[in-house]
């Protein structure tokens, strides 16, 4: 049997995306360009019995996401620039408080209103430093619309699996473009479940290390009775300002997402084996770097690509492998230098590292990255 | 016999956090009182705050209990409710969390008439903060950022609750305390948005800068003031003057509910697939 | 008739000394001793519960048959 075949643009795979992931939770609040994975899940969600609620801000949105995930649901929202701003409070929340939820954020032209429709990838710090304090971070970048479907499974799996946020931020041209995407089977992708508790409602603590760095959740309304707080809370869940407990707490936290790295991290190598010259490039801006790359080899250069998929944790470990044997990195980006920064972190001063920035609401041509593979010595 | 508040509180949680004299813990216990009056399952009940002194009720009762960020407790529980209609969600906070900071997502509730109570714990300060004023502080009154006086003119939390579209209003004080359960019993059986404000005290930080000696001038002061709804109705306009009206002062039963709404979007949706 | 007087428990870890069941107590069965309330005169009392309803800190307990 041939699989199910459709031609989609990367917001209306998102959801599907979503869906098939198990999502049956969606607060959001309209955004460009980011609004028609609203409109999907308020088509979607009721014909599966889920729930679809538009808020009256992006803070709202995030909120009743969160509560949702609570009571047990599997919880989508989706924003934009300007909205993902308004949501860092909760996103530290929803880290301090390990509520799993997934935040889908097309970037758009910023700071502030910047370009609604124009394309940009200037949110990547933003889902990383955005919310105040020490916390996790994931957040995975994808190229196609086809890889938007299939992230999107993978942050909801994440999201369960470490109990955290996750974020998925394509840039505007991946969330608009159209292509193929070729759907799975029901069954053929391995779905997380929510891992609950397996003591009695009397024994639960929600933070309980004694089951690892990710302690199982409880839902409210399963006869689990439990307290969730925004402050720094003991392993109970009540809040505390005992040092060693804060100081455990948040260090496990960060931990269960660094120390998971490896498990976390997926990326692409295209033309890597023998490349002088790396291109480290995510989301639309990989596309001109593939072709850049190709043309590049014609010419007699030996170029490659290393594509993020995850753009958070980063991948400082494979790059720093790379420095051994390459001449220089090179970072094409639509913002002025975000990626470039953690590249020359992994570069640690052994080779170069080019940038190319643009904030104009253009996309990057393949010819302005084959120039500046020219220029590397 | 006395009433066995205890059962209804956490184990090893008390003494609370709030001090002498706070109002709040006059509010919490016609609270448990109410839900002892319904039978209530602690089990299926979520309890949800934002942040403020008010809002550390919560984690004092043996049920669901969810303490957010600040302002955002309706946001939250929208999700909570909407996700398992079958809970009962209960709101506590204070009028800077709910009227401030939360005033968007309070009307918003309102206006969805959502199956939820909301007791907000109107002190008319920012208690946690050390006495900023809020929303509900009258004109003229010192707070520590009113040093001259509050020039801001303030609300009226009822209308307010009224006017966005919540389906249950009622007011109560710290000081008429067997009245708190039974105004928010009958807010939780009603079916809809159901906002209950009980006017309490903050002694610390809202009391001696505004001359009160101690709480119970501040308690004797709400006591004046309060009017039941039914003795208004014989009063004049003058005599009605710096007064507050108590009890349920808006019920209606027509509107409906917000998850029963959407229970229908499900059926049409089911059907048109 | 002998009158049956009730048993009043004050929990002195909760009690905060706000003096609110002192002066709201009818009959002033209650005073202060130091920073807590304490019973000063049982047989007046007229098991109203007043205290036990307004003490804001769980510390009174009236108990009556
Ligand atoms: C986003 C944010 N802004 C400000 C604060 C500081 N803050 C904490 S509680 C509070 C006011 C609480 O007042 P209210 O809700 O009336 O509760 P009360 O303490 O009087 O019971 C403020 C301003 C905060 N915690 N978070
Ligand atoms: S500061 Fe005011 S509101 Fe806060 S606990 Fe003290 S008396 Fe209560
Ligand atoms: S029950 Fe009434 S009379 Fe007796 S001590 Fe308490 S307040 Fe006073
Ligand atoms: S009302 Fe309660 S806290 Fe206040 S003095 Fe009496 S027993 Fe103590
Ligand atoms: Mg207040």
């Amino acid at each position: 049997m041939s699989k199910k075949v459709a031609f989609l643009q990367g917001n209306e795979a998102a959801s599907y995306g979503a869906l098939y992931a198990g999502c049956n939770f969606f607060a959001g609040y309209p955004i460009t360009p980011s609004t028609e994975v609203a409109e999907v899940m308020s088509v979607e969600l009721p014909k599966i019995g889920g729930k679809f609620i538009q808020m009256e801000d992006e803070i709202a949105a995030s909120a009743a996401m969160m509560g949702a995930a609570l009571a047990g649901f599997k919880t989508l929202d989706s924003t934009s620039g300007p909205g993902l701003s308004l949501k860092q409070e909760l996103i530290g929340m929803a880290c301090i408080s390990e509520i799993p939820c997934v935040i889908y954020n097309v970037m758009r032209g910023g700071p502030s209103t910047g370009m609604p429709t124009g394309p940009s990838q200037s949110d990547v710090m933003c889902a990383k430093w955005g919310t105040h304090g020490d916390h996790p971070a994931i957040c995975l970048v994808p190229s196609t619309v086809q890889e938007t479907y299939e992230e999107m499974i993978r942050a909801f799996n994440l999201s369960e699996k470490y109990r955290t946020p996750v974020l998925v931020m394509p840039d505007e041209i991946v969330a608009h473009m159209r292509e193929r995407v070729v759907f799975p089977e029901p069954g053929e992708i391995a779905i997380e479940p929510r891992r609950t508790p397996t003591v009695p409602p009397e024994q639960y603590k929600p933070y309980d290390t004694s089951f690892g760095d990710v302690p199982p959740l409880a839902a409210f309304g399963t006869g689990y009775k439990f307290h969730v707080t925004s402050l720094n809370k003991g392993q109970d869940g009540f809040p505390t300002t005992k040092a060693e407990w804060v100081q455990a707490e948040e260090e496990r936290q960060v931990r269960k997402v660094e120390a998971n790295a490896d498990d976390i991290i997926e990326f692409e190598e295209f033309q890597l084996d023998d490349a002088e010259v790396v291109i480290v490039a995510y989301g639309s801006t990989s596309r001109s770097a593939r072709y850049a790359v190709n043309e590049a080899r014609k010419q007699g250069i030996k170029a490659g690509m290393f594509r993020l998929k995850t753009f958070w944790p980063f991948p400082y470990k494979q790059l720093t492998a790379l420095t051994g044997r390459i001449k220089g990195f090179i970072t094409p980006e639509m913002n002025l230098g975000m990626c470039h920064g953690e590249v020359e972190r992994a570069a640690q001063g052994k080779v170069p590292v080019m940038g190319i920035f643009r904030v104009d609401g253009e996309p990057i041509n393949p010819d302005q990255i084959l120039d500046k593979i020219k220029e590397v010595k | 016999m006395a009433f066995d508040y205890e059962k209804y509180i956490r184990p090893g949680k008390l003494p609370h956090i709030w001090c002498p004299g706070c109002g709040h813990g006059i509010v919490m216990k016609g609270l448990i009182r109410a839900m002892d009056s319904l039978k209530l399952d602690m089990a299926q009940t979520a309890i949800v705050s934002g942040i403020g002194c008010a809002s550390r009720l919560p984690g004092y009762m043996d049920c669901c209990t969810l303490h957010t960020a600040h302002g955002r407790a309706a946001a939250f529980a929208t999700g909570v409710k909407l996700a398992k209609p079958e809970m009962n969600v209960i709101l506590v906070g204070g009028d800077g969390d709910g009227t401030a900071i939360g005033g968007n997502h309070f009307i918003h509730a309102c206006r969805r008439n959502i199956d939820m109570t909301y007791i907000i714990l109107n002190n008319k300060i920012y208690g946690m903060t050390g006495g900023q004023f809020s929303p509900t502080t009258p004109t003229g009154a010192k707070a520590s950022t009113t040093p001259y006086g509050n020039p801001d003119p303030c609300f009226d939390i009822a209308k307010l609750a009224i006017g966005a579209g919540a389906t249950f209003v009622a007011r109560g004080t710290s000081f008429h305390a067997n009245q708190i359960d039974k105004l928010i019993a009958e807010a939780i059986q009603h079916k809809g948005f159901s906002v209950v404000e009980i006017m309490d005290d903050c002694p610390t930080t809202y009391g001696r800068r505004n001359k009160f000696k101690s709480v119970i001038e501040m308690m004797n002061h709400l006591k004046e003031i309060a009017v039941p709804v039914k003795a208004a109705e014989k009063m004049t306009a003058e005599q009605l003057q710096g007064k507050v009206l108590t009890g349920v002062l808006y019920k209606d039963e027509t509107k409906t509910e917000y998850t029963a709404e959407y229970a229908k979007v499900i059926e049409r949706a089911k059907a048109a697939k | 008739m002998e009158k049956k007087l009730p048993k009043i428990e004050i929990i002195e870890k909760y009690c905060k000394g706000c003096h609110i069941c002192v002066e709201f107590c009818p009959t002033k069965v209650l005073e202060m001793q130091g920073f807590v309330a304490a019973v000063k005169n049982l047989e007046a009392c007229i098991k109203c519960m007043q205290c036990e309803l307004r003490c804001p800190d769980f510390a009174i307990k009236v108990i009556t048959e």
